[in-house]
Parts: C-alpha cells; sequence; structure tokens
C-alpha cells in the first residue's frame, strides 16, 4: 500500500463519513457530530482527528476509533492520532439534519432539540414523534433504552414500540 | 512525584473510585431487575458511571505516572488503596435500597459537578461538564423511584422506610472533607463538599415531600471511606471486580 501524501483535509472529512457508528449503523460519525477537527499537515502527512464521546461510558468508542483509522488506512493515511476531547461537551444539537432523517427512516425518532427538553421535570414525558405512523400521541416505556443514547417509547396510536434518540 | 501532585492525585482516585464502585454495585442487576425496561435502565447507569470513572482513572495515571494505567487502578489496587465513600460500596439490597442511594448519590455528584465546572483544572471541568448531562438523567431517574415507592403501596413504602433506615448514616461522609479535598478545595481546582450540603438536602426534602418520608434526625454519621477504612462489603466486591487480572495478570479481552 503506498502512502497518501496528496491528499486534503476536505477529503479526509468525506472519507469520515464512510465511518459509522457500530450500534445505529446507518449514522456516520459526521452525522453523530462527534467529529470536531480534522488537522491534516500535508508536508509531514500527519493527521490529527479529534472527537468526543456522545456518552461518558459509551462502549462504541473504542470500536469508532479503531474503525477511523482502519478506514484512513485503506486509503494510504498511516500516520494518524486521534485526541479524545470531553469540552465542550457532545449535545445531540450537532448531530446533522440529514443524520436525523436516516434515524427516522430507520425507526428509531430523532432527539428533539434539547433548550426544550433537558430540563429536571420529575414524571414529564417529552412529546415524540412515532416515527412509524407520524402520530404525536406516544408514550415513554422507559428513560433508558437499548443503548444508553436511547429511550424506549411506545405508539398509542399504531402500537409500534420504537426506540427514541434522547436529547443529551 | 511532588506534594501537590500527590494530592490531586489522591483526589481524583477518590473520585473515580466512587463513580467505579457504585457502577460495578449496579452492575449486579444486570439480568436481574424487577421489569426489563428498568433493568436496563440500571446497567445503562452503570455504563454512565464507569465511563466517568474511566475518564478519572485516566487522568489519575497520567499525574502519577511510572507506568500507571487505567487499568492498574481499578483492578490492582487492594481496598485500603480505594478512596471511595462508604455509601457506594454498600450491598445493593432490593430495589428500594438501590434506587435511594442512586438518589442520595446522584443529587451530590450533581451538585459537586455543578462546582467543578469551575475548576482551575481544565481535566476536572471537562469531566464534570461531560458527566453532568448524564447525572441530570440519573437524579431524575431516581428520584421518580424514591417518589413511586415511597408514596405507593404499603409494602413499597415499608421498603423505602427501611431503605432509609440503612442508608441514612452512610450519607453525612459525602460532605466531610477528607485532608486531600481540603487541600484541592483550597487550591481552586476541588470543591468544598462541606458547601453542597445545604442543597443536598434541600433537595432530599423535596423529593421526600412527594414521597411521604421523612429525613431522619440522627446526626452520627459512619466515615472512614475516603482514608481507605471500608466495610466488610469493599473486599468481596473486590474479588469480583479483580478476579480476572489477578488471576490472569495483563489478560485482555
Amino acid at each position: 500500500m503506498a502512502t497518501n501524501t496528496n491528499i486534503s483535509t476536505q477529503q479526509i472529512w468525506s472519507l469520515l463519513e464512510k465511518v459509522t457508528d457500530p450500534e445505529i449503523p446507518v449514522l456516520s460519525i459526521i452525522d453523530l457530530g462527534i467529529v470536531r477537527a480534522v488537522n491534516h499537515s500535508e508536508e509531514s502527512g500527519e493527521t490529527e482527528i479529534v472527537i468526543t464521546p456522545t456518552y461518558s461510558g459509551c462502549p462504541a468508542m473504542d470500536v469508532i476509533r479503531m474503525n477511523i483509522r482502519m478506514t484512513l488506512l485503506e486509503h494510504g493515511i498511516e500516520q494518524v492520532k486521534i485526541t479524545t476531547v470531553l469540552s465542550p461537551a457532545w449535545t445531540t444539537d450537532w448531530m446533522s439534519e440529514a443524520g436525523k432523517e436516516k434515524l427516522r427512516a430507520y425507526g428509531i425518532a430523532p432527539p428533539n432539540p434539547s433548550q426544550q427538553v433537558c430540563d429536571m421535570k420529575l414524571f414529564a414525558e417529552e412529546s415524540v414523534q412515532c416515527p412509524r405512523c407520524g402520530s404525536y400521541s406516544t408514550r415513554r416505556v422507559s428513560e433508558f433504552g437499548s443503548t444508553a443514547c436511547k429511550s424506549l417509547y411506545q405508539c398509542n396510536a399504531c402500537h409500534e414500540p420504537f426506540d427514541y434518540f434522547k436529547c443529551h | 512525584m511532588s506534594n501537590n501532585r500527590q494530592i490531586l492525585s489522591d483526589y481524583v482516585l477518590h473520585l473515580a473510585d466512587n463513580a467505579l464502585i457504585l457502577g460495578q454495585r449496579n452492575s449486579e442487576w444486570c439480568g436481574h431487575g424487577p421489569v426489563l425496561e428498568q433493568d436496563i435502565a440500571i446497567t445503562n447507569i452503570s455504563l454512565d458511571l464507569i465511563g466517568q470513572a474511566r475518564s478519572l482513572y485516566q487522568y489519575a495515571a497520567q499525574l502519577i505516572g511510572n507506568g500507571a494505567t487505567e487499568d492498574r487502578l481499578a483492578y490492582l489496587r487492594d481496598a485500603r488503596e480505594f478512596r471511595n465513600c462508604l455509601l457506594v460500596e454498600l450491598p445493593r439490597g432490593d430495589w428500594a435500597v438501590t434506587t435511594l442511594r442512586q438518589f442520595f448519590f446522584s443529587a451530590y455528584q450533581m451538585l459537586l459537578f455543578q462546582q467543578m465546572l469551575h475548576s482551575s483544572d481544565t481535566t476536572l471541568a471537562a469531566i464534570a461538564e461531560k458527566s453532568l448531562k448524564e447525572v441530570t438523567y440519573h437524579v431524575r431517574w431516581s428520584s421518580e423511584w424514591v417518589i413511586r415507592l415511597g408514596d405507593g403501596t404499603e409494602e413499597s413504602h415499608n421498603r423505602m422506610e427501611n431503605a432509609l433506615a440503612d442508608l441514612w448514616a452512610f450519607t453525612g461522609e459525602l460532605f466531610v472533607p477528607s485532608d486531600y479535598e481540603k487541600s484541592v478545595a483550597d487550591n481552586g481546582i476541588g470543591v468544598d463538599v462541606s458547601s453542597l450540603k445545604d442543597n443536598w438536602l434541600q433537595k432530599v426534602q423535596d423529593v421526600f415531600n412527594e414521597a411521604t418520608l421523612t429525613i431522619p434526625t440522627t446526626t452520627w454519621f459512619q466515615s472512614g471511606g475516603k482514608e481507605g477504612i471500608h466495610t466488610e462489603h469493599l473486599g468481596y466486591l473486590l474479588a469480583d471486580l479483580q478476579f480476572l487480572q489477578r488471576a490472569y495478570p495483563g489478560m485482555e479481552w
């Protein structure tokens, strides 16, 4: 494999769109908004990818780091440094509109804007639209779902149980 | 290691141990929760806590140097070297004990991290910022359970009363600073935990009002965990947590 020295920062961003979340494979790490910076030096060929975790304990992060390396390596980018930053903390507001549409099509309700709902009120439920039939008449089954980033809902109209990518 | 660095690493280990030990304790519910959704909820909370512990252990390892790693700190220290509060190591008990303990701890963590956002140590401030979002969910979830059981049936109310009687004497330690906590608080790095107590009591009072529970009047509190003097329960927990690395040193998945 030849070392690819003629690659631009923009091309690296495009390559990262091929790296997906192992838990939600329809979303790329760009859709998720977890890639914070790409620092590429055309002179030295060194590349730094700055990422931030969705949740502190997200088990997908180790896999994502490895997949970034593998994807870049396939395109001849060998000198890769992956830096993890915690601040500013990731928010679902960084998820792309395209990403939200992909989630909906995949059967997961996309996150509501965080300023509406991230508060401390007890026993409150967000109004979440059913990704299957579009009804807003839905109810929360559990605050925590199949992964840390999701909660469980059920639609009162079509009775479909579904995941909601909760606001964070 | 300089004295200041030693004190800071003691402090970071204290924060990390609190998160790891409660995360490990809660993970015992995995596959045993009262219903599937709540089984998933408590194990998700475990995952958040263990994630927070990882960030803190990584920072502690960096401060300690000398070949320290997050794994060595979690898997190869003995009970006396752990600095977690006694509250987090107590057995999981029934669902009332688990949710009430989570409420006491999460309400404390929330106030702690809100202050730590202003730490002069940028790594700690970043970990606090990240964790605070997760803790917000933990406080809400655990508050709801305390209310649901406290203001529930006679049976569930009695369970909550018993849990309160078991746990209350272990809450005072959260707000009595150890020597290393005093030092880092004086330096603007750590949080003066004694200053959190009034707000914490107010939060407990608010939730207890709805849960029809009464804050005990006892003023004697158990302590020792922050200095490594633990209950008999920690050793068993560590035996479980550390078995693999003790039996097969350096083993990786």
